[in-house]
């Protein structure tokens, strides 16, 4: 009986969604700009809510190749890690002003991409996972090695910001609310930037090769090209990302490169739910926040999330924010 | 400089073997699950950290090297068995990533267990006793447990053929590694076939993880960078070829091992140069068929 009340609450539930969802669909970019400046108020830590922003970023990127594209990549430290360092190395051995950091990040993200999806967009599909992995390995060596300009192991310090000029207006960057709100400014044009590129042909290109390699080749899309330039564009973002984690730690830890921070996008895409446009953020706030939880209790908390992984692979492999979709929609 | 080269370079050249038996034996792994399951086993590094660790505990329990040789690759491969039946099998028909990611997270588990169970520290492994010490090989004095390595690979591999090549149920796999459906059709039992595979796979990983650990030590991390390496050799083999792992297994340790001669700072970076010459000019690697990669 209980049950049955639940059923048909859910069902009323589902019932009103399914005229606000279409809604939600069209006016994706502007919800997620909404939820994004309310955030700082109901999060506990402006910290915290920073690195869900920048994560939050990264694992979208990531999302563009793996869920729309549906291609596996197990290199994204790289582009994260590439923006990152050009970020950080433009504002401590340049001294050049944020801006011109953070589009020398992008440019980064962009180069890696280009370097690695030359090479790897050749083999596919179970290839493209392995390919990947071993490239970015290939670049973490080359800037750890690199410790001139990287700070090798100890990381690239020095990455200072305190105030940040736009227009003659001097924002306080070391105020941990102006912090955030100037990085999510930038998330939030990333998402408007991303919701045009999904609207456009070309985005609707890239599904559609996921969908079907065959069918889109046979329609004359050139495959070859639209991954590459997919990974190239998912490459932006993810510099992006990592050249705001520059500014955000004020140092680029070498780990940023690092296998762990690939397989970091990998589970924030899954949990969250891959190919859905809100999903990575979910997927990043989930992980993070899971991360600082358990690591209130036991040092071991990459054992709750790997588990938590397991499962979702195993059960939801939607992600937490696809099965609400799914749900919702039947 | 010029009077030592010929001998050094013989010597290095051994060193490379022994770093590349390793690689082969992961990498065989690696190509025999592939091949047989299509399943990319990201915890292919746990697996062998594992074997590493397993060995360790033995060892420190007054159990000889000799029984944990037999014993370790037992374990490890036993618990492959495990994961298959129990996490991968479900997966079966999903999509090819799937199993992948599962493995992957798995990795991340197995990692943390390990961590819980001995720190996050790592720990020194004696070599044997009966292994200690260098014995001239021709070229000049090379230690005996990096010669016992190769030699210990060589039985492995040469089983691992005689198995394959010469067994009924060796037979079944080769064929199943070929085309499942029709093996299917035939009234094998392809399911066992696959788990059998995957537990071999995964004895294998902690048979090479055991061996490595007198050469370097054990640490949970140790399966990460190997993991990487071991994808470069299957990838320039070629996937699913069990002679392009043995010949690029033997290929990245000596090219490993030489560039640490001439030029230390490119050691790490110089088999990923290899893996990209490689996929430019034979995206399908050595020995791999085309089209087996979409």
């Amino acid at each position: 009986m209980l049950l049955g009340s639940a059923t048909s609450v859910a069902l009323d539930v589902s019932e009103r969604l399914r005229g606000w969802l279409p809604f939600a669909q069209r006016r994706r970019a502007w919800l997620a700009a909404l939820f994004l400046i309310l955030f700082p108020l109901v999060a506990p830590f402006k910290a915290l809510a920073t690195m869900i922003l920048i994560y939050g970023l990264y694992a979208l990127g990531f999302n563009i190749l793996f869920g729309y594209l549906g291609l596996l990549s197990f290199g994204h430290s790289a582009l994260f890690g590439t923006g990152a360092y050009f970020c950080g190395i433009a504002i401590a051995h340049f001294g050049l002003p944020w801006w011109a950091a953070l589009s020398l990040g992008v440019l980064g993200g962009v180069l890696a991409a280009a370097a690695i999806g030359v090479l790897a967009i050749r083999t596919l599909g179970i290839y493209f996972a392995m390919v990947t992995l071993a490239l970015s390995q290939c670049l973490y060596y080359l800037f750890y090695q690199a410790t001139d300009w990287t700070g090798g192991e100890n990381g690239l310090t020095g990455v200072n910001v305190k105030t940040i000029n736009l227009f003659g207006f001097g924002l306080d960057f070391v105020n941990p609310l102006v912090h955030y709100y100037v990085i999510a400014a930038f998330v939030i044009v990333a998402l408007f930037a991303l919701s045009r590129i999904l609207a456009s042909p070309f985005g609707a290109v890239i599904e559609g090769v996921r969908e079907s390699e065959a069918r889109a080749r046979a329609s004359g899309i050139d495959v070859v090209r639209v991954r590459f330039v997919t990974f190239v564009v998912s490459g932006a973002f993810c510099g992006l990302a990592g050249a705001l984690l520059a500014l955000h730690l004020s140092i680029v830890p070498i780990e940023t490169m690092h296998y762990d921070t690939s397989g970091l996008a990998v589970m924030m895409c899954l949990l969250g739910g891959m190919g859905t446009f809100f999903g990575p953020f979910v997927g990043a706030a989930i992980f993070l926040l899971l991360e600082n939880l358990v690591s209130l209790y036991t040092v071991h908390w990459q054992l709750i999330v790997g588990a938590a992984f397991i499962a979702c692979v195993l059960f939801f492999p939607r992600g937490v924010w696809g099965t609400i979709l799914q749900r919702s929609r039947t | 400089m010029a009077g030592l080269t010929l001998q050094l370079l013989g010597l290095q050249l051994f060193t490379g073997v022994a770093l590349g038996a390793l690689y082969v034996l992961l990498a065989i792994g690696l190509s025999l699950i592939f091949g047989m399951l299509t399943v990319v086993n990201f915890a292919h590094g746990a697996f062998y950290m594992l074997g590493a660790y397993v060995g360790l505990w033995l060892l420190m329990h007054g159990v000889n090297f000799w029984t944990a040789l037999i014993l370790v690759p037992l374990a490890v491969g036993a618990l492959g068995l495990l994961v298959e039946r129990t996490l991968i099998r479900p997966l079966y028909g999903r999509g090819l990533d799937y199993p992948l990611l599962l493995t992957f997270g798995l990795s991340y588990v197995i990692v943390e267990l390990v961590r819980v169970a001995f720190g996050n520290t790592g720990y020194p492994v004696d070599t044997p006793d009966a292994l200690q010490g260098a014995v001239d090989i021709g070229v000049g004095y090379f230690p005996l447990y990096r010669l016992f390595v190769i030699a210990a690979s060589v039985v492995v591999l040469v089983g691992l053929w005689l198995f394959l090549e010469r067994t009924s149920f060796g037979l079944i796999v080769r064929a199943g590694a070929r085309d499942p459906q029709i093996v299917r059709i035939l009234g094998v039992n392809v399911a066992r076939v696959w788990l059998i595979v995957f537990g071999i796979g995964t004895g294998l990983a902690g048979l090479a993880g055991l061996l490595a650990a007198p050469l370097q030590g054990v640490i949970p991390e140790m399966g990460g960078p190997i993991l990487a390496e071991a994808f470069v050799v299957t990838v320039v083999g070629g996937m699913g070829s069990l002679l392009g792992a043995v010949v690029a297994g033997l290929l990245v340790g000596v090219v490993v091992s030489m560039t640490s001669l001439f030029a230390p700072e490119m050691s790490r970076v110089a088999i990923f140069a290899l893996m990209a010459i490689v996929l430019l000019l034979r995206p399908q690697g050595f020995f791999g068929r085309a089209g087996l990669m979409s």
